[in-house]
């Protein structure tokens, strides 16, 4: 059995603490997220409100809970998106082109270069500024700049093997380029995609932030990180607890899975283990 | 006292035993060959010797190199060592070499580590008096040549005259010309012994198959499972073998299997008639990778393709499997047009050389095998199916529990057997093998071609071997093909093209194959021929 690598523990914690605390949100937050109390505005964290409250009287730390759930929801569907069309478009332009049919894939290729070409924030405001702010389109925008890299990684990891041999008896049998993709070779990439998964979740969480930092992200009354830091950075000087959770809650996100990324890398990545001992002439 | 004094030398790596008591010697200019399968521990005692170990591993007993004993010397010493005394030849020369330095460079590298005092133009000389002695004369090959621009028997000069460029005592080399083809092998043997004469080096000569070094070899040690079986001078070391496993590797060597005679009026199973292939490579340039190929295979026949690396087998071979398009010819299947039709898939089938490579790690056994079945258009359902695995397993000496498992779980021959049970599972009329058992150790390229020929009898399948191994060819086909360039230079009854070869070609790939039965290399004459080739 593998070894279990010390980053892999350190995030594996810390994105375990983080989904747990967005999935109490849904059945239970300290406060109403959206109870307005000016009374008790900018509260120092303390015992009744652990990180403070804000200008209107909100308390952090439920909104926190409510803004890390947001955050882990828009980057979970938007890493999907770009895998469920990233990696086929992958794997059908790695099959077309060891198939005789390198055309198809400079087409998707190329295509992807141009998506990929567009700086990923900028092309996400482009979008949202154009179809209107909002969680959806913050979904949509930061699931098509997935798209390319997923489809590099699954096209990459396909063209070596579909050089081997195993990927030759399967084409003598008469099997197709689709059923070959399927059966052969995206068992033997997944745990490529699944490190990278890991890694895009975090930068999808950083894009998340930016576009509510900038307005164009989830929109108010739902609470979001982004937003929370944007409210806070007029208050800095006398409130500054309004931003260090909500900035550290992504800090640490972020860290945690790459941390878990990394180690799962060293865990699955086959270039990285030591090759097995029965080399044939050795 | 000897050049090099191997005593009672072990060697544990985390505390598994891989050398237990290896006790050998090489004297001033002569070759000692260490002969084992792979795991036999023939390459971990050449490197204790030059002390590059794996981490984890420790060693005991003694070293002595020119009176010293180097087992028990730092790292620091070692690299003066190593740097003075031992050269080292790999068996890869495609990675040995870094690509992106010159050879001159990397020759020259050598020179200056062992002599620093020397000046520009001196290292410069002696580089080029290196490479000239290897068979890289200057006017073709120049010092500032990238290793890309040479072929692969070139490139092992290359590491050949990094290893002797400092006049090292001893000259290790493991398994230098597994990579190449038959006649450059034949040469780079020769280059070795030449220098070996001429230096007075003593040459650790590493290979697995007995049949290669016999010839240059003046001593044969015999290797297996880290311990020393058998050692003795190579004069007269094949009438006197003591040992079993000595014996056992002899036979494999120069093994002759029963062939029964097919008759002509059999049906063929496989045609190709006319056959080209070319590949655009330019603008306007093509390449005709299989030019003008006909051949038939009756049932029941086995026929020999060979030819060296480039010579255009591997791409008939996937025209044959259905695998690429060709532009000219033929192909007919048990009587039909076959250009990769899935109906006539299940009359052929084909075993590749990797048995690392030929399956998929994540898959079991059973699915496997029954992977060819996707040709059949009413497949057996997945009792009859599993029963069909099993029975085909049990044809190729493997049991029915072993259908639950995983390739990683079988060894090398083992997994050959299931790419054989893999393509008989159809029943097909022609098996297709790729250099089936290139990659397999003596005796388990031995009990694999005993397997081929038993199969034969029970299911009448023909075979097309694919090879550039010269004697695995001549014991196990019927008629054997030639192919040099693309084309088919000759063709005929296999005993017959060995006695009589009629094409220039042929007789040269005979010459060069490694025969235990040859005499020894021994007149200058025949040492100096063609280095300058290849």
């Amino acid at each position: 059995m593998r070894h279990l690598s010390l980053s892999f523990i350190i995030g594996g914690v810390l994105t375990f603490i983080f989904t747990f605390i967005a999935i109490l949100s849904f059945f239970w937050t300290p406060y109403d997220v959206e109870a307005i109390n000016i009374s008790g505005k900018f509260a120092v964290p303390g015992l009744d409100h652990i990180m403070g409250t804000d200008h209107f009287g909100r308390d952090i730390f439920s909104m926190v809970m409510v803004g890390t759930r947001n955050a882990i929801a828009v980057s979970l569907v938007a890493v999907g998106i770009g895998m469920i069309l990233g990696v086929p478009l992958g794997l059908w332009a790695a099959g077309s082109r060891m198939n005789g049919g390198s055309l198809i894939d400079e087409i998707l290729m190329r295509g992807n270069d141009l998506v990929f070409a567009f700086p990923s924030l900028l092309m996400a405001i482009m979008i949202t500024a154009v179809f209107g702010p909002g969680a959806i389109n913050a979904i949509i925008a930061i699931g098509i700049f997935n798209i390319p890299v997923f489809a590099r990684m699954s096209r990459g990891g396909a063209l070596s093997l579909w050089t081997r041999d195993y990927i030759m008896a399967a084409r003598v049998a008469g099997k197709g380029m689709m059923r070959i993709s399927y059966e052969h070779i995206l068992p033997n990439i997944l745990n490529i995609l699944i490190v990278q998964a890991t890694i895009q979740f975090s930068i999808a969480i950083i894009a998340e932030a930016s576009l509510s930092y900038v307005g164009l992200g989830t929109q108010p009354p739902n609470p979001s990180l982004g937003r929370m830091l944007n409210e806070a950075q007029t208050m800095i000087f006398f409130a500054p607890w309004l931003a260090w959770f909500p900035g550290g809650v992504i800090v640490a996100m972020v860290l945690g899975l790459n941390l878990m990324g990394d180690g799962l890398r060293d865990m699955l990545d086959p270039k990285l283990k030591k090759r097995k001992a029965g080399d044939v002439t050795a | 006292m000897s050049l090099l004094d191997i005593q009672d030398l072990s060697l544990s790596i985390h505390g598994t035993t891989i050398l237990d008591k290896v006790n050998l010697s090489v004297e001033k200019g002569q070759v000692v060959a260490i002969i084992g399968e792979s795991g036999s521990g023939k390459s971990m005692t050449s490197s204790a010797v030059i002390r590059l170990l794996p981490e984890g591993a420790a060693i005991s007993g003694a070293i002595w190199l020119k009176d010293q004993n180097i087992s028990d010397k730092t790292e620091k010493e070692m690299c003066t060592v190593r740097a003075h005394d031992i050269g080292m030849v790999f068996q890869e020369p495609m990675t040995a070499l870094n690509p992106v330095e010159t050879i001159g460079s990397q020759v020259m590298e050598a020179i200056r580590i062992s002599e620093p005092g020397l000046s520009r133009d001196e290292v410069r000389q002696r580089a080029e008096l290196a490479l000239h002695r290897v068979g890289l004369d200057n006017q073709r090959f120049p010092l500032n040549t990238y290793p890309h621009k040479l072929s692969g028997g070139q490139r092992q000069r290359v590491v050949i005259a990094i290893a002797i460029s400092q006049k090292p005592a001893l000259l290790i080399a493991d398994e230098p010309t597994t990579a190449l083809d038959v006649t450059t092998q034949a040469k780079i043997m020769t280059l070795l012994k030449k220098l070996v004469d001429q230096d007075k080096m003593g040459l650790l000569l590493i290979s697995h198959d007995l049949a290669v070094v016999a010839n240059i070899a003046d001593h044969i040690v015999i290797m297996k499972d880290g311990q020393v079986v058998e050692q003795g001078a190579r004069d007269g070391f094949f009438e006197n073998m003591k040992h079993d496993y000595t014996k056992k590797l002899f036979a494999a060597a120069h093994h002759k299997l029963q062939k029964k005679f097919i008759a002509d009026a059999a049906e063929p199973v496989l045609e190709v008639r006319g056959l080209n292939k070319d590949y655009i490579i330019g603008r306007n340039e093509k390449l005709r990778a299989v030019n003008d190929v006909s051949f038939t295979i009756k049932k029941g026949e086995n026929l020999g393709l060979v030819g060296e690396s480039g010579c255009g087998k591997s791409t008939l071979a996937r025209c044959i499997l259905g695998l690429e398009d060709f532009q000219k010819g033929e192909i007919l299947i048990a009587g039909q047009k076959f250009n990769g039709e899935r109906r006539l898939r299940r009359h052929i089938n084909v075993v590749f050389q990797d048995p690392y490579g030929s399956f998929n790690p994540r898959h079991t056994v059973g699915r496997l095998v029954a992977e060819p079945y996707y040709a059949l258009d009413n497949p057996p359902n997945s009792e009859e199916r599993k029963q069909k695995v099993i029975e085909m397993l049990e044809h190729v000496g493997l049991s029915a529990s072993d259908i639950d498992k995983y390739p990683h779980e079988f060894s090398g021959g083992q997994r050959q057997r299931i790419a054989i049970a893999r393509a008989l599972i159809t029943e097909p009329d022609i098996i297709l093998l790729d250099e089936a058992t290139s990659a397999l150790d003596v005796l388990i390229r031995d009990q694999i071609l005993e397997l081929l020929a038993r199969l034969t009898s029970v299911f009448g399948i023909s075979y097309l071997f694919v090879s550039h191994d010269l004697a695995t060819v001549k014991n196990i086909t019927d008629r054997v093909l030639v192919m040099k360039d693309g084309v088919i230079v000759e063709q005929g009854i296999t005993a017959e093209v060995y006695q009589n070869p009629s094409h220039p070609y042929t007789k040269s790939l005979l010459e060069a194959s490694p025969d235990i039965t040859k005499s020894k290399v021994k007149n200058k004459e025949q040492l100096n021929d063609n280095i300058f080739q290849h």
